[in-house]
């Protein structure tokens, strides 16, 4: 599982079944300091977050299926819990 | 999950069996501020999506998982919607790093 912000919203009419009454949103994954982030990506909100919202993302299929509880969903990045604070040594 | 340009159509006659039907596209991945990502790759559309669409790409295993019928198929890079609308915040609006000690992220869009 990967901490990143919910930068966009993405509106599909047409999509895969799997995602019908979700939303995908865009995610920009959370770096330290002094190192170049990771790309962005799509993920299946589960959580109703929204727009500056700092989340926690499964991106592993088997875990997707899981949350959604469709073994035959096409989704790998899966947004499972709402950040509130992160400590770091 | 990414986004990706469809640029065109690619065709095969001799398919595995299982992705008989299965219309293949050539799409560029691109980022969320839709900048391409890599090289032009092949994608199997199960959304019916056309050249010049914006779409929204699975990789990996879950990719054959979109497949109508038969799911274990050799299949990597699936779309699997079609974008009408993409709303994304500008580079700097958000803190993106993480700090040493407490980061607090209660609160709407506060560091």
């Amino acid at each position: 599982m990967i901490l990143g912000r919910v930068v966009g919203t993405v509106v599909t009419t047409i999509s895969h079944t799997a995602f019908k009454n979700r939303r995908l949103l865009v995610v920009q994954p959370l770096g330290v300091e002094g190192e170049p982030p990771d790309a962005d990506f799509i993920a299946l909100d589960n959580t109703q977050a929204g727009i500056g919202d700092v989340v926690l993302v499964n991106r592993e299929g088997n875990g997707a299926r899981q949350v959604l509880n469709n073994p035959d969903a096409p989704v790998i990045s899966v947004i499972v819990g709402l950040v509130d604070s992160v400590y770091l040594e | 999950m990414l986004l990706g340009r469809v640029m065109g159509t690619a065709v095969c006659t001799i398919k595995y069996p299982g992705t008989e039907g299965v219309k293949l596209l050539v799409v560029q991945p691109l980022n969320k501020t839709l900048e391409p990502v890599g090289g032009l790759q092949v994608a199997a559309d199960v959304v019916r999506a056309g050249p010049g669409d914006l779409c929204v790409m699975v990789r990996s295993r879950e990719a054959a998982l979109a497949m109508p019928d038969i799911k274990f198929v050799p299949v990597d890079l699936a779309l699997v919607g079609i974008v009408d609308e993409l709303a994304v915040q500008p580079e700097g609006e958000f803190e993106l790093v993480m700090r040493r000690g407490w980061n607090p992220y209660y609160g709407k869009g506060q560091p």
